[in-house]
């Protein structure tokens, strides 16, 4: 507390030192200022800077007649012109009262309503109603009012978000003030006098360190700086990956001052092996994040295709009905996109799985021992498959939510991020692999499937009913690709064709790995991923397919039965 | 029993028949060329209703020249082969007197011919590269400088931009539409380090090293702005991965020239609030025509949640145009509907109007479109009066003095104004006569 109310006090203090701003254009004025005005409300600073939707109460605080909400704003806001929005948005960045704060916020959000016929706007609330700006008034819902959202484009969008995030500068919420400072690097216009002030402030090393960028950027853009303060601000920026330093350091290394041209040059040769290294890092996330999804397609058909020895080409229909699967459970569960994600993973299992047995039970079993027959057969499901999904659902693609832990990125350091839902998928894929280990050599019917791969005649010799073992092994399979598709639904599109996409990648897996065994297929696939996205920057994405084709041709040329082959009796059928 | 019932088909198969040939004596057919099936499904079915919604309304208004339209659908099943063998089909056997059709610059490349050889009429409704321009081709989609060029003017303009990353998938429509916009951005003063150049195959679904090699590009200090012509399914996992990376349209704006009302429809459009589409409609203006339209179309599909898109839009100006053209000539005759049909004005769904140039190409007025939650896109900017499309680019060198004019005295589809000549060995696409 003592820290922010030192804070407080600070900022009044340079308001009162700068004096009211100039209420219109403050947008494109420098950033920092608002955050000055900001505070002018004293301790109204700390509630402003909260985020979210907790500052709703915007509409009650402003009732009309207020000095910023006057009905030439109003009605600047609600026009459809951008140079009119303009000058509105101008009036209310001047402005730091809460009011002001939350109709920007409410605009930025896409929450500012506009009633066709009288131009009122109003002010959607998280709770469904609504707030009239003009009057204060809080009406129950639209109530057959022409509504259209007020607009905004991207250039005004960008404002509203500094100016959004310098108020927010002050923030006692840790996190907030990180991003907010972070937020503040690009920004061209900055007050140095007021970062340097505030970084004394600081005790975040994080923030600091963003404060320190900007002021070294500053001074990059100075022309009246001095060669060693230029020198220093290399030599920390160098230090501390700051990319958005690079076209300065650019023009520093041609300049005419040798001391300033070779620190520039340091500097870029620091953050190009920074960059280097968070390159090589991010690659390799990416290409585990590629294998697993290969892993997780290729995996259910090791199962059918490696341990049965059928061609099932209906295994990517199996993967696109899994992901339809979580479509129809959000569909079902409205609002609740993360728990109908999760209860997708074992309704897919059982809704696939049972298609699977379907499948079998109908045409399969009376076509083993018949490759080619099983292949058109399966071939010729997949069509009515997808067909079907055309006919009872919709050709056009569906959307499917994201829930909200799935998004976003994990920060490892200030420029090193991985996704989470990435990250998700690559467990998922960790999961599924561990379990169906489990199932396959701790459980009576692996041991079964176990067995009837290696020798089917004895097998039943010994009272398997390989019959049975068939079924299952089959319905197993399906399921696994019907849960594979709930991972694939977060990543692409949920539409008839989804499965066509990915059925020659998991193929290439199985076959790559070797046929019939698990763990060739894991790390056949972690191995195609990889090696696409080491290839994909340096020859492009269509590149990186050709040549992982030619490749995997030419190792199957010299290891006809893949990475893991089988060994004994059973290599031989 | 079983005879009886033969018969009983055979008997209703003549009838028909012979219905199918007493009508055609006194319709007007129109032939509709557009994939039912197939990849290009998705889109090109929704353009084939559009037609037969206009076809119903110009019949429910006395027809045209007092005979009533009669739409002959064909398949091409999403096969450019195919798309030849239909249009053949359609212009030779059920003697159509205009086709509708085509999507894919492929499926047009391969159909052409085959209306020149027999002196069809096809109207193509989509936003393609130029590069071409045929006398029996009415290209009412946008060419390059009517959409692509206007975005990037806007880019540069409006939003600061600075440096470009053009991501295409790889085909004919962004190969030749990103050698314009390169060529484009370098008159303009860009450098070429500022340029990325990026192709992915159909589908491509793991953008995660593209968006991140975006994103560093884009955090070296000048504002940048991507450039999007990938095309169909490839998009979705795009956009997502932008999202998951953090990429907002504030950072890093992407505009996007295949992207419309359609393709949004399938997508949670959350996170892609604020990223752009250049087009010359959108279902979002608000104009008295463009709400009758969207009210007619709904009320035919009998779905009031379905979109409308640009290239509907260049369908229904496509077949205003033709309309008023058979009614100028009085008759529909190709040549004479050729003739009557240059200069020929009918109002767009977004106000002003659309008049068809010498060189087969329409005025439009280009609008930007930021992606709004609901799918829709909300307009952020316009042309201020239509833009004529221009066939062959300016800014490709050898292209540069090229211009088509299918009026006399010129009568060339690749006319080079300065050595007054017509045709050359660069410009296949457009044969002389």
């Amino acid at each position: 507390m003592g820290r922010l109310g030192r804070s407080i006090a600070l900022v009044c203090l340079l308001a009162f030192c700068l004096g009211q701003a100039p209420p219109a254009g403050a947008m494109d004025g420098p950033a920092v200022v608002t955050v000055a005005q900001a505070g002018v409300g004293g301790p109204e600073g700390e509630a402003l800077a909260g985020e979210g939707p907790g500052a709703a109460a915007g509409g009650e605080a402003a009732p009309g007649g207020s000095p910023w909400l006057t009905q030439g704003v109003i009605e600047s806001l609600a026009s459809s012109k951008v140079n009119d929005r303009d000058v509105a948005i101008g009036a209310l960045s001047g402005d730091p009262s809460d009011g002001a704060t939350e109709v920007l916020r409410a605009l930025l959000e896409g929450r500012l309503m506009v009633e066709r016929s009288t131009m009122g706007l109003f002010v959607a609330r998280p709770d469904g109603t609504y707030g009239d700006l003009a009057t204060g008034e809080t009406i129950g819902d639209a109530g057959g009012r022409n509504l259209r959202k007020a607009g905004i484009n991207n250039r005004q969008r960008e404002g509203l978000v500094s100016v959004i995030n310098n108020r927010t500068l002050l923030s006692p919420n840790l996190a907030v003030r990180r991003r907010a400072a972070a937020a503040l690097v690009p920004s061209k216009n900055v007050d140095p006098v007021l970062i340097a002030d505030l970084l004394t402030r600081e005790t975040d090393p994080l923030v600091a360190k963003s404060y320190g960028k900007i002021l070294a950027l500053h001074t990059l853009q100075d022309k009246g700086a001095r060669p060693g303060e230029v020198i220093e601000a290399l030599g920390f920026l160098g230090a501390n990956l700051t990319p958005e330093a690079r076209e300065y350091m650019r023009n520093l290394a041609e300049g005419d001052d040798p001391g300033v041209a070779r620190a520039a040059q340091a500097a870029m040769a620091s953050q190009d092996s920074q960059l280097e290294h968070i390159a090589f890092f991010e690659t390799i996330f990416f290409g585990l994040s590629l294998g697993s999804v290969l892993v997780l397609i290729g995996i259910g058909l090791a199962i059918t295709f490696g341990v049965m020895g059928v061609i099932n080409m209906a295994h990517g229909e199996m993967v696109m009905l899994g992901a339809y699967t979580v479509w129809g459970l959000q569909s079902l569960l409205p609002g609740q996109a993360g728990l109908a994600l999760i209860l997708a993973i074992p309704v897919s299992f059982v809704v696939t799985g049972l298609v699977g047995a379907i499948l079998e039970l109908s045409i399969i079993r009376y076509l083993y021992d018949r490759p080619l027959e099983t292949l058109l057969a399966t071939y010729g499901v997949s069509l009515v498959l997808q067909q079907a999904v055309k006919i009872f659902i919709s050709s056009n693609n569906r959307s499917v939510e994201t829930p909200g832990f799935m998004s976003g990125l994990l920060y490892l350091s200030d420029h090193l991020t991985v996704t989470y839902s990435r990250l998700y998928i690559i467990g998922f894929c960790l999961v599924v692999f561990l379990m169906i280990n489990l199932v396959m050599h701790r459980t009576r019917l692996g041991l079964e499937v176990r067995a009837v791969t290696q020798n089917r005649a004895m097998a039943q010799a010994m009272g398997v009913n390989s019959r049975r073992v068939d079924t299952f092994t089959f319905v197993l399979g399906s399921g696994v690709a019907g849960m594979a598709g709930v991972a694939l639904s977060q990543l692409t599109n949920v539409g008839p064709n989804l499965g066509q996409s990915y059925i020659v990648d998991s193929f290439m897996v199985v076959v790559f790995g070797g046929v019939g065994n698990l763990w060739g297929t894991f790390l056949g696939g972690l191995i195609i991923g990889m090696a696409n996205k080491f290839i994909e920057p340096i020859n492009g994405a269509i590149m990186a397919k050709i040549l992982i084709m030619v490749g995997i041709i030419l190792f199957i040329q010299r290891h006809p039965s893949g990475l893991f082959p089988q060994k004994g009796r059973a290599a031989a059928l | 029993m079983r005879l009886a019932k033969i018969f009983a088909c055979l008997v209703v198969v003549c009838v028909l028949g012979m219905a199918r040939f007493g009508l055609a004596a006194d319709t007007i057919k129109v032939g509709i060329l557009h994939s039912l099936s197939g990849t290009m499904a998705i889109s090109e079915t929704t353009l084939k209703d559009v037609m037969l919604m206009l076809i119903e309304e110009q019949n429910k208004k006395g027809g045209l020249l007092g005979k009533q339209l009669e739409a002959v659908v064909v398949d091409p099943a999403s096969d450019w082969p195919i798309f030849a063998e239909k249009a053949m089909q359609l212009l030779t056997q059920d003697k159509v007197d205009v086709v509708f059709g085509c999507w894919t610059s492929v499926s047009r490349k391969s159909v052409l011919p085959i209306f020149e050889e027999n002196n069809g009429l096809l109207f193509y409704p989509v936003q393609y590269e130029g590069q071409e321009s045929s006398k029996n081709v009415i290209y009412t989609g946008a060419a390059p400088n009517q959409q692509s060029i206007p975005a990037i003017d806007y880019l540069i303009n409006d939003l600061g931009v600075k440096r470009f990353y053009l991501a295409g998938t790889d085909y004919v429509f962004p190969r030749t539409s990103n050698k314009i916009d390169e060529a484009y951005l370098e008159s303009k003063g860009v450098a070429k380090e500022d340029i990325i150049v990026n192709y992915t195959p159909f589908s491509h679904s793991d953008w995660q090293s593209i968006v991140a090699e975006i994103k560093r590009f884009g955090s070296e200090g000048k504002k940048t702005a991507v450039i999007s012509t990938i095309n169909g399914d490839a998009n979705v996992p795009f956009y997502k991965e932008l999202a998951n990376q953090d990429v907002t349209a504030e950072n890093i704006p992407v505009i996007a020239f295949s992207v419309g009302e359609e393709e949004l429809s399938g997508i949670d459009t959350g996170p892609l609030v604020g990223h752009l589409a250049a087009w010359n409609y959108f279902q979002s203006v608000e104009n008295p025509a463009n709400e009758e339209f969207i009210k007619n179309w709904h009320t035919f599909i009998k779905d009031g949640k379905r979109v409308t898109n640009d290239p509907m839009e260049a369908h229904y100006i496509g077949f205003n145009l033709w309309v008023k053209a058979v009614e100028k000539a009085g008759t529909t005759d190709v040549d004479a509907v050729l003739k009557a049909i240059v200069g020929l004005e009918t109002p767009n769904l977004t106000g002003g109007t659309a008049k068809l140039l010498p060189n087969h190409h329409l005025t439009k007025p280009v609008l930007i479109g930021e992606i709004q939650s609901d799918g829709q896109f909300q307009v952020v900017w316009e042309t201020e009066k239509e833009v004529e499309g221009d066939a062959w680019s300016d800014y490709l060198p050898e292209s540069a003095d090229l211009i088509a004019d299918w009026t006399d005295p010129v009568n060339c589809g690749n006319y080079n104004d300065k050595t007054k000549t017509c045709g050359g060995a660069e410009a296949p696409a457009a044969p002389a006569e």
